[in-house]
């Protein structure tokens, strides 16, 4: 008996809606480290003074590194909606003996980001 | 209505066939016939050989999982009503070696299954004069969807990283393994761990969501692993900040 | 291959007999050989629930008296006496391995009615009872790693020398390998022959073949006239309905919407269940009811043939989806309704084989080293109509007997080395085999027009009433098919997964299990439970108090005997209902 082995074709992500999203969510990873490594740029600019900062922000405003933020920033955004949606599967929460309903653990997740990105904003332009 | 519908049919024969290849069938096209009916019909009627796995016809053994038209679907339980005027596409499912015609090899998934202990496990079984174990309806409800896994397969077909990881234990198991876990009365979720918890486990999985998707029986195996993650990572983390505490 | 056990059908009884064998003797290596993966077994599909005394207010002689009653005095009492007893500690030996029965608030087992029974003793697992039961027998199997498992294998032959069983031969469907498989002991467990009919709630599967396996090796069958038909099968599909639905507090209507079983001394039309009473009525009687309503012009016609309907509209949605939620499942997906607001129509189906292989109390058949239990099994305690909910702990409690017989036989007994006759049938019989794949390359006739008019024949011959008349006809038109079976034509060549040599395999047990059911119906000239017949519509004591065993000769025809019936405490007497 031999049996047969359907080859995965190629563009086997784009099958679905789901499949597509899956891998630009896995794609979306090299987004994140992207913005780990201009932090990291961004840190190491301002340990070297206001010159080697200003270099920075010059650098920063080309086209195509403003072009490369937007499109990790889509990704990033990505990869944080998709990450909420999947956590009020992943936790199951108590209350007085009853289970939070996920919609509330949902709730909670953006208003916890939302709350970071005010006092980010705050500290930076304050 | 039209009164007739069409199935293309996957027809894999090892002995003739190198690979799959497209049959056509024209079939009665009736209110309450499911795609299952539509096959039974030709294999009485019209074509004798073609080969597929039925049995109960009321979504509940398992046995019929193919693809219709793309998407991984008991037959017996989809119809063909809701495909007119057709034609509609039938096949094995995915990411099974294909026996013949619409029959799946699923050795992979009966060989996997053990390795998560899917039955209960005690430090000590009290006798049964004892009684039953104790369990309010919450605690039933904790684990009861979970329990509901009738091993038709599906989810194994629509996952994408089942199909790339074929070590990947896969959505069902993984499900049926945190049945046990969260059954009050069972205390075998360190004796899972391991295997839940290895890179062929949960960590394999992506959360594609397609599983649950595909789950006829509501299931969500997607949410029975992303749980354990979280169970996982903070046994972790705990047994990290307080090694001595663990076990 | 050898095995000290090997258990043919991987369902209820055979898991929990594996299971048995592998307790009682670990020593012992015990096989399951089932033609589908264990989990697709036909145990999946029951519903309502399992019976054992758990309740205070009950006790095991009125579950046992329940039982007698139920089946018109035909079961032997100590057999039930047996069942009653074990039952509840199977029961519960269920739950110790994981079973998620349905609970009371305080956590310990719920209850409910069922029909036919005077106490809520029926324990559930909401309406997926078997699926549970089934799912969770297979699961504590997987951690028994010594018992082996032949998943996809055919059984053809059961292989006997002298009067005793030493194995069988099989198909493994994937290669289409045809092994010979020797064991010092044989157990069947491969459930109903429901199939033998047009219209039934049984699986695919359900093909009589460990009945017709177990009478060609020489044991006989056991009260085979006797075939229950469920009240509540969805038209069309014959998808069962269960009794739950009417022990929760479900209707029967007519057309005119009237509760018509109280026209048929089964009591008085109560809003609330009222047990052993109305629609908690043993399902002979209910189904018998239905007859006369539709013989009154009092059912509606459908395209699907006459039916009644099932009224759960006043059970409400929370109710129904705590209790029910696989019976609304049911109706929406195959009948596009909501039984929630919506009448749930439903007609007398075939659900469940009384008779079968014949055994004593343990499980063991007059062939030695062959033991059947479950379905296929009749040892008896369903006698002429069984108690629903009864069978799913006769599968626990005799599948647990016969594990336990059969190993203590194959510990005293057992030995590898099998007499060179049977290594010969073996070889014949995978000649046989080979050749009929050749013989019916050449054949005419469609698999499936034989099998619909077997199925049609023994619909119009032994229905729900039957004469002798009908029955002689039906008795001449197997023969005719048994003849045209030999022409049957097979067109598939392939040893890889050949489904059509299995419906040919199929067919030709059913055939035989067919003419058993006829034989034994034309014999008993009288009415008892499911056995109605027009022409004799008395129940006779004096001449038909006794089971009925039918044992094939050389030349394949069947003669039947009589044998008595057990009785120990409970007297022949009225079955009296509602009243």
């Amino acid at each position: 008996m031999t049996a047969y082995h359907r080859p995965i074709p190629i563009l086997w992500w784009t099958e679905r809606w789901s499949y597509l999203l899956f891998v630009l969510r896995e794609l979306s990873s090299v987004f994140v480290a992207w913005f780990v490594v201009y932090l990291l740029l961004l840190i190491n600019a301002i340990s070297d003074g206001p010159a080697a900062y200003d270099e920075f922000v010059e650098r920063s405003g080309h086209w195509w590194v403003v072009a490369i933020n937007v499109i990790a920033l889509l990704f990033v955004l990505l990869h944080t909606v998709t990450w909420f949606g999947l956590a009020p599967k992943a936790m199951v929460v108590k209350l007085q003996g009853r289970r939070v309903p996920p919609r509330a653990i949902l709730a909670a997740h953006y208003a916890a980001w939302l709350l970071l990105s005010a006092i980010t904003a705050w500290v930076i332009l304050r | 209505m039209a009164d007739r519908i069409t199935l293309e049919v996957a027809r894999f024969r090892p002995e003739l066939d190198t690979e799959p290849v497209l049959q056509s069938y024209e079939v009665p096209l009736r209110e309450h016939w499911a795609v299952l009916d539509g096959l039974s019909y030709i294999k009485d009627h019209l074509d004798g050989t073609l080969s597929f796995r039925w049995s109960c016809r009321m979504g509940i053994c398992g046995s019929c999982g193919m693809t219709v038209n793309g998407d991984p679907q008991l037959t017996c339980a989809t119809f063909l009503t809701d495909y007119a005027p057709g034609p509609i596409r039938i096949e094995p499912l995915r990411n099974f070696p294909v026996v013949r015609d619409l029959i799946v090899d699923i050795d992979d998934f009966m060989a996997k299954l053990p390795t998560v202990k899917p039955w209960l496990i005690r430090d000590v079984h009290s006798p049964i004069e004892e009684g039953e174990y104790l369990q309010t309806p919450d605690e039933l409800d904790e684990y009861k969807q979970y329990s509901m896994c009738i091993n038709c397969m599906l989810c194994y077909s629509a996952c994408p990283v089942y199909a790339l990881e074929p070590t990947f234990i896969g959505p069902a198991a993984i499900a049926l393994a945190q049945r046990y876990n969260l059954d009050s009365r069972d205390e075998g979720a360190s004796e899972r761990a391991e295997v839940l918890a290895s890179p062929e486990g949960i960590w394999s999985c992506t959360f594609v969501g397609e599983c649950s998707a595909a789950c006829p029986k509501g299931v969500d195996p997607a949410g029975a692993i992303q749980r354990y993650k979280l169970t996982a990572a903070t046994k972790s983390i705990k047994d990290l900040l307080m090694p001595r505490s663990a076990r | 291959m050898f095995h000290d056990v090997v258990v043919i059908g991987g369902g209820g009884a055979g898991l929990r007999a594996a299971i048995a064998v592998a307790e009682t003797n670990p020593r012992l290596s015990v096989a399951i050989v089932s033609k589908v993966y264990p989990m697709r077994s036909h145990t999946v599909s029951a519903e309502g629930g399992a019976a054992g005394v758990a309740a205070e207010d009950d006790s095991l002689d009125e579950h046992a008296y329940d039982t007698v009653s139920g089946s018109d005095w035909l079961c032997d009492q100590d057999a039930v006496e047996a069942f009653v007893h074990e039952a509840p500690r199977e029961l519960l030996r269920l739950e110790h391995w994981g079973c998620p029965w349905s609970r009371q608030p305080d956590g310990r087992i719920a209850v409910r009615a069922f029909g036919g029974m005077k106490k809520k003793r029926t324990w559930f697992a909401a309406d997926r009872t078997g699926f549970h039961l089934l799912h969770t027998l297979f699961q504590t199997a997987l951690s028994y790693t010594d018992i082996v498992r032949y998943d996809e294998w055919y059984v053809t032959k059961i292989l006997v020398d002298d009067g005793r069983a030493y194995g069988v031969v099989a198909i493994e469907l994937a290669t289409g390998r045809i092994e010979t498989i020797t064991a010092s002991t044989v157990i069947v467990c491969t459930g109903g022959c429901g199939r033998v009919y047009p219209f039934t709630t049984n699986a695919n599967i359900k093909t009589g073949d460990g009945m017709a396996l177990a009478y060609r090796a020489g044991a006989p069958l056991k009260d085979m006239e006797f075939v229950q038909y469920h009240p509540t099968g969805l038209p069309f599909t014959g998808i069962l309905i269960t009794e739950a639905a009417r022990a929760e507090g479900g209707w029967l209507l007519n057309k005119d919407g009237y509760r018509y079983l109280q026209d048929y001394d089964l009591g008085t039309a109560s809003p609330t269940p009222v047990m052993r009473s109305m629609e908690l009525g043993p399902r002979d009687r209910l189904s018998q009811a239905f007859v006369h309503e539709m013989e009154k012009g009092r059912t509606i016609d459908t395209p699907y043939g006459p039916i009644v309907h099932l009224d759960l509209r006043h059970l409400g949605a929370k109710l129904i989806d705590a209790k029910l939620p696989f019976v609304r499942e049911l109706c929406s997906k195959y009948q596009n309704i909501d039984p929630v607001s919506e009448l749930v129509p439903v007609r007398p189906v075939v659900h469940y084989m009384m008779g079968g292989v014949h055994t004593d109390i343990h499980g063991a058949t007059p062939v030695q080293g062959l033991y059947a239990a479950g379905e296929t099994a009749c040892v008896s305690i369903n006698g002429a109509n069984r108690l629903g909910s009864n069978s799913l702990p006769e599968c626990l409690v005799f599948g647990n007997r016969a594990g336990r017989a059969a190993a203590v036989f194959a510990g005293r007994y057992g030995d590898a080395n099998v007499p060179r006759a049977i290594l010969a049938q073996g070889r014949d019989e995978q000649r046989r085999l080979e050749q009929d794949l050749g013989r019916h390359a050449n054949g005419r006739e469609r698999i499936a027009d034989i099998r619909t008019e077997m199925q049609t024949t023994m619909e119009n011959g032994t229905g729900i009433y039957r004469d002798r008349d009908s029955m002689e006809k039906a008795a001449d038109k197997l023969r005719e098919l048994q003849e045209r079976f030999a022409k049957a034509a097979i067109d598939d060549h392939s040893q890889t997964f050949n489904t059509e040599l299995v419906a040919l395999l199929e067919l030709s047990f059913m055939l035989d299990v067919a003419e058993s059911i006829v034989a034994c119906a034309l014999r008993r000239e009288e009415s008892r439970g499911a056995h109605q017949r027009t022409d004799f519509p008395d129940r006779d004591d004096d001449r038909y108090l006794a089971h009925s065993l039918i044992q094939r000769g050389s030349d394949g025809t069947g003669r039947v005997r009589y044998l008595p019936v057990t009785i120990t405490r409970w007297p022949p007497g009225e079955r009296v209902y509602g009243r």
